[in-house]
This record gives structure tokens, sequence and C-alpha cells, in this order.
């Protein structure tokens, strides 16, 4: 079954991670941008970043025949340095000509900060200024439902922001109808512990339907499996779902929410 | 296949996988009873977590584990202050 994984962070993978995913059936993927590990230094080293993202990883991904979609922002972690975030979103616009460039992401909040919502905030407003689709991190663990009800109610404070063109990301049990029931996208991140299982990500799935929701890896340089998506379809398939409401999943429905953005070109594999 | 498993394929499919999590879970507390300073694990506010979840697990309703994340999750205060412009 061909498939796409939403969320990946290839700057941190091997190319043995590519070519594993190709074999498993990925034909794209979407990389929003992230945390190094370290907080960057200077407006320069988020700008090298971005040329990655633009111009290195899509080389690396076609070489195994993926097509390979990225997200700008600054993270959430980085925003306690408000200068420093204020003069990435101010060059962020410098990178949203290159065509493999889906929209600002992952934006969100990571402690709960105000701070981070400020942050947050402003990346919103320069979404919304250059029209580009919002795909958004919810924190980890205890933080999550907090946050998550913190973006929410700063997505609902705006008129401007159209739920079917915003994603929130890293949903689970407790967070999932937050985004459902006010019509954002949502997705599932396939962690070994701190996030969804394949096995919870299907019974979420069951309970809440297969509209608007996708899954991911999510994969990055902490502990993270590239292929859990496959891991997702092949838990789908043993609890006896079709494989067309599998495929909605893993493959049509990432297609549908990226073909709102104005540069998404897509080749179908033949 | 596309028929959904029914609840005797599913208890057959995941029993013994289940019955494993849950010795680990009572091996984890022997072991933190049988290790020096056990008395301050007990009082310890995660802890406590623990022993709700365990509570909710034995609960019949149908969203146990929504409401094991809640007893994970921080508090949510609704007149928490939004960001504005930056002045």
């Amino acid at each position: 079954m061909y498939y796409i994984d939403p969320h990946i962070h290839m700057v941190s993978r091997v190319t043995d991670d590519y070519e594993r995913m190709a074999r498993m059936g990925c034909v794209a993927m979407s990389e929003p941008a992230f945390w190094a590990g370290f907080d960057r230094g200077s407006v320069d080293g988020f700008r090298d970043y971005f040329r990655q993202l633009t111009e290195v990883e899509p080389k690396r991904a076609a070489a195994v025949g993926i097509q390979h979609f990225t997200w700008l922002c600054i993270n959430a972690k980085e925003a306690e340095n408000v200068e420093l975030s204020r003069e990435v979103i101010a060059m962020i616009p410098e990178f949203l000509d290159s065509p493999n460039v889906l929209g600002i992401g992952e934006i969100g909040l990571n402690k709960n900060t105000k701070n981070e919502a400020q942050i947050f905030w402003e990346h919103m407003e320069l979404a919304l200024k250059t029209e580009e689709l919002i795909l958004i991190h919810t924190p980890h663990l205890q933080d999550k439902y907090k946050g998550t009800r913190m973006i929410v109610d700063m997505l609902l404070d705006d008129p401007r922001i159209k739920p079917e063109r915003t994603l929130i990301d890293h949903v689970e049990e407790h967070t999932v109808k937050l985004a459902k029931e006010h019509g954002f996208w949502c997705a599932m991140t396939l962690y070994p512990i701190t996030k969804c299982t394949p096995s919870r990500a299907a019974d979420i799935i069951e309970m809440y339907g297969d509209d608007r929701i996708m899954v991911n890896s999510a994969g990055d340089w902490g502990p993270s499996e590239p292929l859990a998506v496959p891991d997702f379809v092949q838990e789908m398939r043993r609890r006896g779902h079709s494989e067309k409401k599998i495929s909605k999943i893993v493959y049509e429905n990432p297609l549908e929410f990226f073909s709102q953005c104005k540069r998404f070109e897509f080749k179908a594999p033949e | 296949m596309s028929e959904p498993l029914t609840a005797d394929q599913i208890f057959d499919r995941v029993f013994l996988e289940t019955r494993a999590k849950l010795l680990a879970v009572a091996a984890t507390l022997d072991r933190l009873d049988r290790a020096e300073g056990t008395d301050r694990v007990r009082n310890d506010f995660r802890m406590e977590q623990l022993r709700k979840s365990i509570d909710i697990i034995q609960n019949s309703s149908n969203d146990r584990a929504e409401q094991l994340q809640i007893v994970f999750s921080d508090p949510y205060d609704e007149q928490w202050k939004r960001p504005g412009l930056r002045t």
C-alpha cells in the first residue's frame, strides 16, 4: 500500500531510513521545522536549516523516489528567546516560494509559557498574512491537555482562522475531540513510549472515525520509528479494516489537506 | 479480511499481551517496595496518579484511556491570559 508520512524529521535520519521507507510504500513525506536538540544561536542558523529543508532533503528523498515537502517556523522550545523568534518569523517569507513548502509549522506550545503563546500567536499572524496552511505541535505528556486547550482557545479567538486549513498534531485520547469537534484536521504520532502506539491509534480511529485525521511517525533524533506508519497499517489490517479505509487515513487524507497549499504538486505513483 | 473482529477474537488476541503488561506493573510496584526509601515514593504525587489509574482501569466505562490521560495532565485554567499584539 502506498502511504504518506505527514510528519517526519529526515534531517535527523540516515539514508537507509529513506530507503526502508520507500520499500514499505512511502511515496511522500512532510518535514516540519523542528528543534535541533540544542538552541540555535542566530537567525542565520535557521536560514541554513531552511535551505537544508528546501534544497537538500528533497534531493535525498527523490533519490529513492519519495517526494519531500516541508513546513517552516521556529520551534516552541526556542520561543523563550523572543527576539530571535521574531527575527526568524521575519525571515521565513524568504523561503515561502520554495516549491516544497506547505506552510507554517510545527508551531505550538511546549511548556505552555507566556512567551510560547506569544510566539505561537505571531506565527499564526504570519500564516494568515501569507495565506499559508498551519501545522500545530501540541505539548508532551502532562502539558498536552492544558496546552491543546490553550492552542484551541487562540485559534477560536481569531475568526480569520479556517479550521480546514489547520492541523493539530500529536492528538491522543484526551485531545482528539478538541480538534475534531471544531473542524480542525488532526494527526496522531506513533511513538514507542511518550505518544500513541499503533494499537491505540487504531482504537482512536474506531472511536472517532477516519475523517480529517492522519497518522505519522514524527521520526527524529530521539527514540522513534520511521516505519511506524506501516506498523499502523498492519495493525488496522489485523483488526479487519478494509484497504480502502486504511488508505484513506495514510494516503488520501494527507493529500486532501496538503492539496489546499497553492504550491503543492504531487506526482501520484503509476 | 474486511470484517471487524468480534470481542472474542480481540480477547484471544490481546489476553497474553495484557497479562504481561499487568505483570510488569505488579513487578514494578514490588520492586519499589523492596527498595530503600520506598516511603518517599509512596508519598510522591506520581504514585498517587498511578493509584488513581489502577482504580480507573477497574471501572466499567468505555473511556478509561481518556480518563487516565486526564489523571496524568496538568489542570487547564479557562481564564489564562491570551497573547496580543506586541507593544
